[in-house]
């Protein structure tokens, strides 16, 4: 089936030698980070995590988000979802590569990760979070290719599928709730020391998700024959509502036990976030563009009638996208170390290498997802002929 | 199509190369060794270190313990501070003891050095947290890293609420402040910490930073085994009023403070 | 078999891109075991010679365990005499520099170790 990747029009290959181009030069700018040492980024003794650690946690989400569209389509019959079911399963292998590829050009001796294969370590959420992450794409993969090699041939999937499918779904939730553990019970750093931790990193998953696969949706039927319905995207878009709805009230929910309570440990997380702390205050800016841009979206989400013009939820859509990707990326990650345990404040902002590293991860996830829905609308294509 | 067909024989050649590969890696675990302990090695029961504050501040800008640790342990001087090592140094009062600190605290008790250090908790989160066990808690206390095993993920550093770990973001060699000892240096990608100078423990010999200190005839640090009941540091944790950053995390820290 | 020209072909390109590092060696001549620059002073290892050539590997791993896992530092040899068991200390005390001893012989295995990126006395130039 692969064949059908290698053969398209020119701007599909265009396309592919573009990201090809985009992650051989991340490639490269990681050979000489793997010589430097982590030094090649803007991470610092008080800030050891940052843009890598943050592109890991939003993608996690947007692996997870699958289940937005699994669960209503194989557990509930909602026969809407049959042409997007494909794109969803799709979206989630590439969202998870480029998790596992984030971890592993942020480790500082990558020649030594099989120690956490060598010496397992049940006490560590990141023994865990490989488990579940390295899980969930080896359910994906064989259940997208299980139900879209049976699809190919006009015959029902097999039946071990049903369960497999059903053991994603709870999986799903794991992967994003092991990650929000990751962060959740650290004694070290109050801010992200709170249990809706995990129910927000669930609703902005279930908010950012839905919505590339909305953006991705509508650029599958502008470029190609493949329709994945309107009823389908619309009823993404009331997905993308409510769960764009409870994450802004989970936020308004921390604000409010922050301010209120007025405890500094709490309160100056915040206040270097979107106000800066002795005077440095290189995220606010971002943290207010993302906040409008979150505003903006709800009321366009929120409004049916503004809701259901597809032209209106795409731009709605990438505005969510915009606004979670900036909160729970850099946002979260580096306001965790500010200020440090010992009360300095140490900023952070991504160099240049290291987001040129950022980029070939993301050019090959992007390689690896427009293959995989080449081989999906090619198929589907010459099903319908 | 006959026979086995290209995508079975894929398959099962991965899964032969996956099985051939288990062997190896099952010998590498490793086995005991004709070892014993060397002789005079100190043998505690739970180490512990008590620093007089006010003993330390009355030094001045004195740090030869620092100047002793680093020295030895050929701790790197990094030009770009954004990738400082530090084991052992000094911080303001306020820095490190905020709850102490009022409205009204005299400027000069603000900015009082502070000596900090690993606390070698007894309940460490750092530890807690690690994937491969590189770091991990001995019997006798001490939070131990294992620079061979470290994978580099920095999840200790996150995970200690007392900013007490470095990591190498770059090779320290260039950096060694003098010629190198015998103690053998880190590579770029590990994090490193104060260990409570385990080797020297080994050797039945006391931390450097406390030598350093009393070697000048000051006598602000103070080190033994808290299950050794006649030791001083016993006679100060259970005689005196003694304070550790952060006790309300539950981490137990073993480096007391005499304010 | 279909296109069993290109795959005969296929096979013998493969072949000869695989073992091209013994035929290049062949053609360039050499090859022969590296000589060893043996420290002056001591005459003996701590173990004979064939017992270190064969196993000083695990030997270094055994040691490093112990030592920074087990903490327990002191070796007992074959011939009853005790070393501590430091790579730096030990080791490099007569093998100082690694140049002339390790590193002639991993090269010619193309065995990577990189003991020496921090078990080592010389400084480095910045």
């Amino acid at each position: 089936m692969l064949e059908k990747a290698l053969t398209g029009s020119r701007s599909y290959l265009g396309l592919l030698g573009a990201l090809s181009a985009g992650a051989a030069v991340g490639f490269v700018v990681y050979l000489h980070q793997l010589q430097v040492g982590l030094g090649i980024t803007g991470l610092s003794r008080d800030v050891p995590w940052g843009l890598y650690i943050s592109q890991f946690t939003f993608l996690v989400g947007v692996a997870a988000s699958a289940v937005m569209v699994v669960l209503p389509y194989y557990v509930h019959h909602y026969k809407a979802f049959g042409r997007l079911a494909i794109l969803g399963e799709f979206l989630a292998i590439p969202a998870v590569l480029m998790c596992l590829l984030f971890v592993f050009v942020d480790i500082g001796q990558p020649r030594r990760a099989v120690n956490m294969i060598l010496h397992p370590t049940p006490h560590s959420i990141l023994f865990w979070d490989m488990v579940v992450l390295n899980g969930y794409l080896v359910l994906n993969v064989l259940v997208s290719r299980a139900t879209f090699r049976a699809e190919r041939a006009g015959t029902p999937p097999p039946r071990w599928v049903k369960p497999v499918i059903y053991l994603s779904i709870p999986w799903a939730v794991s992967i994003h709730t092991v990650t929000a553990f990751l962060y959740c019970g650290l004694a070290a750093r109050p801010f992200w020391l709170t249990a809706i931790l995990a129910p927000r990193f669930l609703a902005s998953a279930f908010a950012s998700g839905p919505s590339i696969l909305i953006l991705l949706a509508l650029a599958v039927r502008r470029w190609s024959s493949f329709d994945p319905g309107r009823e389908a995207i619309a009823k993404l878009g009331e997905i993308v509502a409510y769960g764009m709805a409870v994450n802004v009230f989970f936020v308004a929910l921390e604000l409010f036990t922050a301010l209120y309570s007025d405890i500094p440990s709490h309160l100056e997380h915040f206040r270097y976030l979107y106000l800066g702390l002795h005077g440095q205050a290189a995220l606010a800016p971002w943290m207010w563009v993302s906040l409008a841009l979150g505003a903006a979206s709800l009321v366009l989400l929120l409004v049916p009638g503004l809701r259901r013009n597809e032209t209106v939820l795409a731009v709605a859509a990438a505005a969510v996208v915009l606004s979670l990707w900036i909160d729970k990326g850099l946002g979260m990650v580096v306001t965790g170390f500010v200020p440090s345990p010992l009360g300095h404040v140490t900023e952070y902002l991504p160099t240049l290498r290291e987001a040129l590293v950022a980029l070939g991860v993301y050019s090959t996830g992007a390689l690896v997802l427009t293959v995989l829905y080449k081989i999906a609308i090619t198929v589907r294509e010459e099903l319908e002929a | 199509m006959t026979g086995i067909g290209r995508r079975r024989f894929l398959g099962l050649a991965g899964l032969g190369a996956a099985g051939a590969a288990a062997v190896p890696i099952a010998g590498a675990l490793a086995r005991a060794s004709r070892a014993e302990p060397a002789p005079g090695a100190a043998a505690g029961k739970r180490w512990a270190m008590v620093i007089d504050v006010q003993r330390c501040k009355d030094r001045g800008g004195c740090d030869v313990c620092v100047q002793a640790c680093h020295a030895a342990h050929n701790v790197p001087a990094m030009p770009e501070p954004r990738h400082e090592i530090k084991w052992v140094w000094k911080e303001r009062h306020e820095n490190v003891f905020p709850e102490h600190v009022t409205p009204y605290t005299p400027a000069a008790v603000r900015e009082r050095p502070t000596l900090v250090l690993c606390n070698h908790c007894d309940n460490p989160p750092c530890v807690r947290v690690c994937p491969t066990e590189a770091t991990w808690k001995r019997a006798d206390g001490i939070v131990m890293m294992d620079p061979h095993r470290c994978i580099g993920c920095r999840y200790c550093i996150t995970g200690c609420p007392y900013g007490s770990r470095s990591f190498n973001f770059e090779d320290p060699r260039p950096h060694l402040r003098g010629e190198p000892t015998d103690y053998p240096t880190r590579t770029r990608g590990v994090v490193e910490k104060c260990t409570f100078c385990s080797e020297r423990l080994a050797v039945g010999k006391r931390p450097l930073c406390v030598e350093a200190c009393e070697g000048i005839g000051c006598g602000a640090l103070v080190f033994g085994d808290l299950g050794d009941e006649g030791s001083a540091v016993s006679a100060l944790v259970r005689g005196r009023e003694l304070t550790r950053r952060k006790p309300e995390l539950g981490t137990s820290p073993h480096v007391f403070y005499v304010l | 078999m279909f296109d069993g020209g290109k795959v005969v072909l296929g096979l013998a390109a493969f072949l000869g891109l695989v073992t091209s590092p013994a035929w290049v060696r062949l053609g360039r001549g050499g090859g022969e075991p590296p000589a060893l620059e043996k420290p002056a002073g001591e005459k003996q290892c701590i173990e004979p010679t064939a017992f270190m050539r064969a196993r000083h590997m695990q030997l270094l791993d055994e040691w490093r365990d112990t030592v920074v896992r087990g903490g327990a530092r002191v070796y007992l040899a074959s011939d009853g005499k005790r070393h501590d068991m430091s790579l730096t200390g030990t080791c490099l005390r007569c093998h100082a520099d690694p140049e002339k001893f390790c590193i002639r012989c991993h090269a010619y295995a193309g065995v990577e170790a990189y003991c020496w990126d921090c078990h080592q006395k010389k400084r480095r130039a910045p």
